[in-house]
């Protein structure tokens, strides 16, 4: 490439775009140690008062804990049914496979009103409005279509004769699995169960529908503070999320290139 | 992709896909076949809840601006992800990682948290505001106008478009535009006439998700918009949950879910397999 003014004017231009995408995130961060009860930007005083607030307010570090649970629940079941389900569609010959697949990507394009009003309208007919298993439910359908994703990207590198290898030496079904199949598509199991937390944990638009006052979510918990006031405690919450998940991913890639390079 | 011999291990691949669909019908046909029925039922059976949609001014007001925001979205998103995803596809892997981190990074924080801070900038005292004045413009008012949930729906549904072009551009072998150039063509034209083909698969898979997520965006416009620049997500809430009309609430729903899937059935022909949905994970 011998033109630079092109070149300089995609480099300004992308560097906008990273700019536009990244800001939102990080403006968050200094939110969240405002001296008052205001969301002006930039923030006037320093305060750890919202964290505080956060880790002290039963509201708050409630459903806190309530997310965790719910989101630990469906990372377990969504990525047992979801994998059983990757491994059924790369066995599946012809077009089945592909149809089923498209099936139960469904859940990600569906418009989330309307599955909420629905889930809503049949949990208010079986009492699971505000119950444990009316979000783990929900979640899990919302989440098995990213662990499908993620086990069948992995098992379509995964080479299947290397299981026919194993029976023909004597293994067993289930041994060929746990010793063959399952070490070798088990980072895709792994990302395919952290994405499923992260849907749960973020689900937003079907909480609201089956929420009650005993049982309520983070986002939720959320959405109804920045309805009610300008509360930074949501900024403070929104540093947190950041942490970990920053936390989780650096881990990850350090774990992941280990990983490749052995 | 290699033959795969008839595996012994794991037979019957049906009944392992059964406990996802038997969730699928559970938790999203029956529901989605109870809002169908309620639409077509209550309060009386017979057509009349969609005889009202269609003749109630702001139902259709609502249902034209929300296909104009995620049209407005969905050509803000192609402008600023085509660049992009270009100059990833392009760039050493150290930059690129950090391309990526930027397009990842969104999703670090919830997406309610999010729009908090889109309320932060966008609000008539807010960072862009000043920014604003500071450069010599006038005030704009963004937060609760249409202009503002574009603005705030574009960063949300950017990724979305970035991913599945950077996938396709990837894939483009550029000695192609090098033997366009070495036999003449001018730069332009080598754009339009070879990349620019090549790259339309993403194109049309990013618009085609970045348009159908848009159509069902329910937060954002929610606390970023006012109530003129509501959209037909929060149109069936106030029904269901406000005026407990279900019939009417569920004629909504339907109206939104045929909209929602014939656009996706309209666009899958010219999405490349491969490409749908996943974003090209191979």
């Amino acid at each position: 490439m011998k033109l630079n003014v092109p070149r300089l004017l995609l480099r300004l231009t992308c560097l906008l775009i990273a700019i536009w995408l990244v800001a939102p995130t990080l403006i968050v961060i200094p939110m969240s140690f405002a001296g008052q009860k205001s969301l002006a930007f930039p923030p006037k005083g320093f305060s750890l008062q919202w964290y505080e607030n956060f880790f002290t307010n039963p509201q708050w570090i409630g459903s806190l804990i309530v997310s965790a649970k719910v989101a630990l629940m469906v990372a377990v079941v969504a990525t047992i049914i979801g994998t059983m389900a990757a491994i059924g569609i790369e066995r599946m010959k012809g077009s089945a496979a592909g149809i089923i697949r498209a099936v139960l990507i469904t859940p990600m394009i569906v418009p989330g009103v309307v599955l909420a009003v629905g889930i809503y309208a049949v949990y208010l007919d079986t009492r699971l409005v505000g119950t444990w298993t009316g979000y783990v439910l929900a979640h899990t359908l919302l989440a098995i279509p990213f662990v499908v994703i993620a086990v069948g990207a992995n098992l379509a590198v995964f080479d299947a004769r290397l299981e026919t290898a194993a029976a023909s030496l004597g293994a067993s079904r289930l041994t060929t699995f746990f010793t063959i199949t399952l070490p070798l598509i088990l980072p895709g199991i792994l990302s395919g169960s952290l994405f499923a937390f992260v849907t749960s944990f973020d689900e937003v638009i079907v909480s609201l529908f089956i929420t009650s006052p005993q049982l309520k979510t983070l986002p939720v918990q959320i959405y109804s503070s920045m309805t009610r006031d300008a509360d930074p405690t949501v900024a403070a919450v929104g540093s947190l999320i950041f942490l970990a998940t920053s936390l989780i991913i650096g881990l990850g890639l350090i774990f992941g290139m280990r990983g490749r390079k052995a | 992709m290699p033959s795969k011999p008839a595996p012994r291990v794991l037979r019957g691949p049906l009944y392992l896909t059964l406990p996802a669909l038997a969730v699928l019908v559970l938790v999203m046909a029956v529901p989605l076949g109870v809002i169908v029925l309620r639409s077509f039922m209550e309060p009386q059976p017979g057509l009349a809840n969609y005889v009202w949609f269609f003749q109630t001014k702001v139902n259709i007001t609502v249902l034209l601006r929300t296909f104009s925001i995620a049209f407005w979205v969905t050509l803000c998103c192609v402008l600023a992800a085509y660049p992009y995803a270009f100059a990833m596809s392009v760039v050493g892997p150290r930059l690129r990682l950090a391309m990526i981190m930027c397009v990842l990074v969104p999703f670090w924080v919830s997406g309610v948290v999010r729009t908090l801070a889109w309320v932060i900038l966008l609000q008539d005292s807010g960072v862009i505001n000043r920014l604003l004045l500071s450069m010599g413009f006038e005030k704009v008012r963004l937060i609760r106008t249409q202009l503002g949930v574009t603005i705030g729906m574009t960063q949300v549904l950017l990724p979305f478009m970035i991913m599945p072009l950077y996938a396709v551009m990837r894939g483009i072998d550029l000695r192609l535009l090098q033997a366009a150039r070495s036999l003449g063509a001018h730069p332009v034209k080598t754009f339009l006439q070879i990349y620019l083909p090549l790259s339309l698969p993403g194109v049309f898979a990013g618009v085609t998700i970045v348009f159908i997520l848009a159509l069902g965006f329910y937060i954002t416009p929610l606390l970023l918009g006012g109530p003129q620049s509501t959209m037909l997500s929060t149109l069936i809430q106030q029904q269901v949950l406000s005026l407990l009309n279900w019939g009417r609430g569920g004629a909504m729903g339907v109206v939104l879910l045929i909209a929602t899937f014939g656009i996706l059935a309209i666009a899958s022909p010219f999405m490349k397999r491969k490409y749908q949905m996943s974003g090209g994970s191979k």
